[in-house]
């Protein structure tokens, strides 16, 4: 990773060092790592993501000592963790709170890559990383959404899986494959539990290759502009370690506030009732942090096509580096872009809106501009701006408007 | 300065992002899931940061819930030994438990056999099945109470709502058969006949049972039932949030302190 | 690394940094401590497993010497109704013999019923009855013998079989718990 100065006078240590050197690649990495000096307060949030992934991990290892992965029982078995098993209730509530968290974490994070142009050359492959986290992230969010066997779980799983029924000859074969049956059953719930337990280590390890192409690529900044001298750096420790850990203080209120006080404020009443496969709800939504694509899945009057806009509009974002003409990387030098961003900001709210409705009315209307604006920002305004744009001058260095006093 | 303002300004709409955000896919704490019915929210000793349960409440729900409503809906969940969360003493637990017969077995001829219950069993379903429960209820299932609290939009406020909504039909309204009008039930037909009139218990305690106090009474004991654990969660919530508090303003100064060199 | 952590406004007041550095640090560690506890706890047995405590046996279907086995708190227990002979076996033992000591009065409410947990004293293997050179019981896994109120006698088991705690309801009926 980091060009590492790490030298010390303890001979266990070296012994080791001689042998693995994890100490010094640790100290390379998490100590003296040359971050800019400018990174803001948006910057926090990779690392929250971090410790959001171990809150989720560890949680999730000790409720699947006491869930029981079958129909008949998965239900109670995670009543069974409110009512009986000691700070069940506690743990259950984290680990569902923190996955809500951590997809608002993982947002802002996106979102702010997108604002700072944080993916731009040489950047590409290490936003490719983070889409694949976030897609990982997704479909592990879903597998776990299943597991307490509620209303909302199961019909969660019947549409969803339903949406390959699209792939034309195959779908089918594809969704009973999926389902181990004729209809979502106990084959479902028990290989969604493995494969829930499954994907964390494996965004676990997209995390390691994400770290390791940061750390190659360096961090992006504010400006923009790249690292030129060492005055443009600190080292991570102590700067960003306190600067992260004031973030990290901010979210655990935030967190503890939703498991303490309003611990299913972000679930769906409908999932503690006991999935019934003869009775659908009356109104199913999908957690919070899908209804943009669940929105333009319903925007599409077709099975296919809705199907195909849904993934079309993650798979556009790996596209990103590419459609983005600009040369400059921060919206902050560019005038124009900027507005547009917050437009799709507002896009992306609009499209959560209308897929937390009923397809009724102008629902239907508004769903469909927003969609259609959703992929114009990336296929067509991003590219024009980009080329017709005169962005504003950028300073030299990081260090420059520093002395300024530009910054905080 | 314009740094300043500007990050400033991302905090706002960062917060307003992120409270829209909360808001998206919530429901409305005051209308039911469909037909746009609204109904009044109640005023509960257990609601906000600081509630506890009203004993006495819950004590006189339970007596509703086993006098009235245990005829047709189960309590699956609820063990007769937490029972001592209502104030009551380990031996009121165990005569409370010994009025139910609980299949046990097989014993050692490998037949099964009703016995007493004790305080580790649970309260017993008035039907042997869902079927069963079908079939003596005109086809309409009267669901499970244990979790109703927090299965339904509303929780004991629609609960409470609905125990007082029922009412004659207005002239215009084709009633099913053998369905009742209520106000707060979504479509105003429900399967359930009204389950509460004045009197219908004789309260220990001596307060007038009247429907809108039995309905009080047993949303109570019902949100305990969902939520056993919610005074323990909220006693905790409240020292983590202090201490949370104070290592936060601590880290701020630590911060200030460590980035005082960079200039 | 420690030159980093030095800025010169601290190195004017080492103390105040000090104190402010040590005291976040504390109160960081205490939390995270406490945090762990409900992590750990998670895997006491619950409420329900806690709650299913007693077992009640009714004992008119043992006839004198023999046993019945039963299950408490997912445990195998050895009720016997001892002989005449097994009784006397087990109250003429020179209190010098034995490893671990324990008047059979002490270990029997009736001496006519023997009641143990049925687990080897050892590693947790489950004794044959009514066997080991001291008609009492013998485990099979490490080769130790208990005599017929249960005692370890010779092998590897360091303590007795253990008493649970029972009570008898009536003449014929006993609450394990």
């Amino acid at each position: 990773m980091s060009g590492s100065t790490f030298e010390t006078d303890n001979k266990l240590v070296n012994w080791f060092e001689k042998r693995l050197p994890i100490i010094s690649l640790m100290h390379g990495a998490v100590v003296v790592y040359p971050t800019p000096k400018n990174l803001s307060w948006w910057w926090t949030f990779g690392s929250l993501a971090g410790v959001a992934l171990v809150i989720m991990m560890a949680t999730g290892i000790i409720l699947a000592m006491h869930y029981t992965p079958h129909v008949d029982y998965a239900f109670l078995s995670v009543e069974h963790i409110m009512r009986d098993v000691n700070y069940g209730w506690l743990i259950r509530y984290v680990h569902s709170n923190t996955g809500s968290l951590f997809f608002m974490v993982v947002y802002i994070h996106i979102f702010r890559g997108l604002y700072y142009g944080s993916y731009k050359d040489p950047r590409e492959l290490l936003w490719i990383i983070g889409l694949l986290i976030y897609v990982l992230m997704m479909a592990t969010g879903f597998l776990g959404y299943v597991l307490p066997w509620g209303q909302m779980s199961f019909w969660a799983v019947t549409v969803i899986t339903n949406l390959f029924s699209a792939v034309p000859i195959v779908g089918d074969a594809i969704v009973s494959w999926l389902w181990g049956g004729y209809a979502v059953g106990n084959p479902t719930l028990n290989r969604f539990f493995s494969l829930h337990y499954l994907l964390p280590f494996v965004i676990f390890a997209a995390v390691i290759l994400h770290l390791w192409a940061l750390h190659t690529s360096k961090s992006s900044n504010p400006l923009g502009v790249e690292v030129k001298t060492p005055q443009d750096t600190i080292p991570f420790h102590p700067y960003f370690t306190a600067k992260d850990l004031v973030g990290l203080a901010v979210f655990l209120i935030v967190l503890f506030f939703f498991v303490f006080f309003a611990p299913n404020y972000m679930g769906h009443p409908d999932n503690y009732i006991t999935a019934n496969p003869m009775v659908t709800p009356a109104h199913i939504v999908p957690e919070w942090y899908y209804l943009p694509f669940y929105a333009i899945l319903r925007a599409i009057p077709d099975k296919l096509g809705g199907v195909i806009a849904m993934f079309g509009a993650i798979v556009i974002l790996f596209l990103v580096p590419w459609l983005d003409t600009s040369k400059v990387r921060s919206s902050r030098f560019r005038p124009i872009y900027k507005q547009f961003f917050w437009i799709l900001v507002l896009d992306c709210f609009v499209l959560g809106w209308v897929g937390a409705n009923a397809p009724e009315g102008h629902f239907i209307l508004i769903g469909r501009l927003a969609t259609a604006y959703y992929f114009l920002h990336f296929l067509v305004i991003l590219p024009i701006v980009g080329m017709i744009e005169k962005p504003l001058p950028l300073p030299e260095s990081i260090s420059q408007p520093v002395l300024k006093g530009e910054q905080e | 300065m314009m740094g300043m303002l500007r990050m400033k300004i991302g905090l706002v709409i960062g917060s307003v992002v992120l409270s829209a955000g909360l808001w998206l896919g919530a429901p409305a704490t005051a209308t039911a899931a469909g037909g746009g019915i609204t109904f009044e929210k109640q005023k509960w000793q257990h609601s906000g940061p600081f509630g506890t349960f009203d004993r006495a409440a819950m004590v006189r729900g339970l007596q509703v819930y086993t006098e009235v409503c245990a005829a047709c809906h189960s309590l699956d969940l609820v063990a007769f030994r937490t029972l001592s969360a209502l104030g009551m003493s380990e031996d009121d637990v165990k005569e409370f438990a010994s009025d139910y017969e609980v299949e046990d077995g097989p014993d050692n001829e490998g037949e099964m056999f009703d016995r007493e219950a004790v305080p580790s069993d649970y309260f017993v379903a008035p039907y042997a099945n869902d079927k069963a429960a079908r079939a003596s209820n005109n086809g309409a299932f009267p669901p499970d109470l244990s979790l109703i609290t927090k299965a339904r939009v509303g929780g004991e406020d629609y609960l409470y709502a609905l125990l007082t909504g029922y009412e004659d039909e207005p002239e215009d309204f084709e009633l099913g058969d053998g369905m009742a009008y209520n106000k707060y039930y979504s479509g105003h037909q429900i399967a359930m006949p009204q389950p509460l009139f004045e009197e219908h218990v004789e309260y220990d305690d001596e307060t007038e049972a009247t429907v809108e106090q039995m309905s009080r009474d047993v949303s109570v004991f019902l949100t305990w039932t969902a939520e056993p654990a919610m005074e323990d969660r909220k006693r905790m919530g409240v020292k983590v949030l202090i201490f949370l508090g104070i290592m936060l303003v601590l880290l701020v100064l630590v911060k200030r302190r460590v980035w005082s060199g960079v200039h | 690394m420690a030159s980093n952590t030095l800025d010169p406004e601290a190195v004017e007041q080492p103390e105040r940094r000090d104190f402010l550095y040590i005291a976040t640090g504390t109160l960081g560690a205490v939390g995270a401590a406490m945090a762990v506890w409900p992590l750990i706890d998670q895997m006491n047995p619950s409420k329900d497993v806690l709650a299913l405590s007693s077992t009640e046996v009714d004992l008119s279907p043992i006839e004198e010497g023999q046993s019945v086995t039963v299950v408490w708190r997912g445990k195998p227990v050895f009720i016997r109704r001892r002989t005449q002979a097994e009784i006397d076996e087990a109250r003429d033992v020179n209190m010098a013999d034995l490893p671990d000591p324990e008047e059979d009065a002490a270990r029997a409410v009736k001496p006519e019923w023997l009641v143990l947990v049925g687990i080897c004293t050892h590693l947790g293997c489950i004794p044959l009855g009514e066997s080991g050179d001291f008609g009492g019981w013998f485990c099979p896994c490490h080769g130790s013998h208990y005599d017929t109120s249960g005692r370890i006698r010779i092998g590897p088991a360091p303590d007795n079989l253990v008493v649970p705690d029972y009570a008898f309801l009536d003449d014929t009926n006993i609450r394990i718990g």
